[in-house]
């Protein structure tokens, strides 16, 4: 279960990894922000924000249109 | 030294579709923990007025797509400047583009450093109070006291 959640469907580059940026700087290390997006862009950016600011991708699916990602603040 | 990451960024530039580019990377970076600075020279200074009206032209534009074939002549007639800009924008707003507002909002919630080119401000007679506040104005000097730190610089 998520601590927090994001909603970035609609959103194109680069909102989603602001909002998520935004999102994550309220939370505690160990919590989970889960993110429904909708630019296919978003996959490879959440990856590589990931592996840039140190936080843990824990979850990362496709349900037809939206992606789904669940970021593990460290 | 800090090993915070730097990035720095000459933004040249004044027309809506070049306008992206420097507030895209400079937020983008800032999420990434990027200490950023952009430096506003010469037309990038209309990307900074408090009253910013920022067009896209398809003048001179040929890689711009457009609706139907339009002869280079027709472009050139009165309102297909606005005309092009309202296109845009709209265009953008559907597809979930940021505007450039809200990227300025953003980048200055964001700390990114502004420094705007006194030079140009003198050379168009722009006055600091039709400027955001959020500016500092310098020379070509302080401009690579930011880059000379850098691990990322653009000239846009």
């Amino acid at each position: 279960m998520a601590d927090k959640h994001l909603d970035a469907k609609g959103l194109n580059c680069p909102l989603p990894i602001l909002k998520a940026k935004k999102a994550l700087k309220d939370m505690q290390p160990g919590q989970i922000l889960s993110i429904e997006a909708t630019d296919p862009g978003s996959a490879k950016d959440f990856e590589s924000f990931c592996a840039q600011t140190g936080n843990k991708m824990a979850k990362a699916s496709e349900n037809g249109d939206v992606f789904y990602y669940e970021i593990e603040k460290q | 030294m800090s090993d915070q990451k730097k990035m720095a960024i000459i933004a040249t530039k004044g027309t809506l579709d070049w306008a992206y580019p420097p507030l895209i990377l400079a937020t983008t970076a800032a999420a990434l923990d990027y200490d950023v600075s952009i430096f506003w020279t010469f037309y990038g200074l209309q990307v900074v007025k408090k009253q910013r009206d920022l067009k896209i032209s398809p003048l001179g534009n040929p890689a711009m797509p457009m609706p139907v074939p339009m002869p280079v002549l027709v472009q050139a007639i009165p309102g297909m400047e606005a005309m092009a800009t309202v296109m845009m924008k709209d265009k953008m707003k559907k597809k979930g583009v940021a505007s450039i507002d809200d990227l300025m909002e953003l980048a200055i919630e964001a700390e990114i450093k502004m420094i705007a080119c006194q030079m140009t401000v003198d050379l168009f007679d722009f006055k600091h109070e039709e400027l955001l506040d959020e500016l500092e104005y310098a020379g070509a000097a302080k401009f690579f006291e930011e880059a000379g730190e850098a691990d990322i610089t653009l000239y846009i």
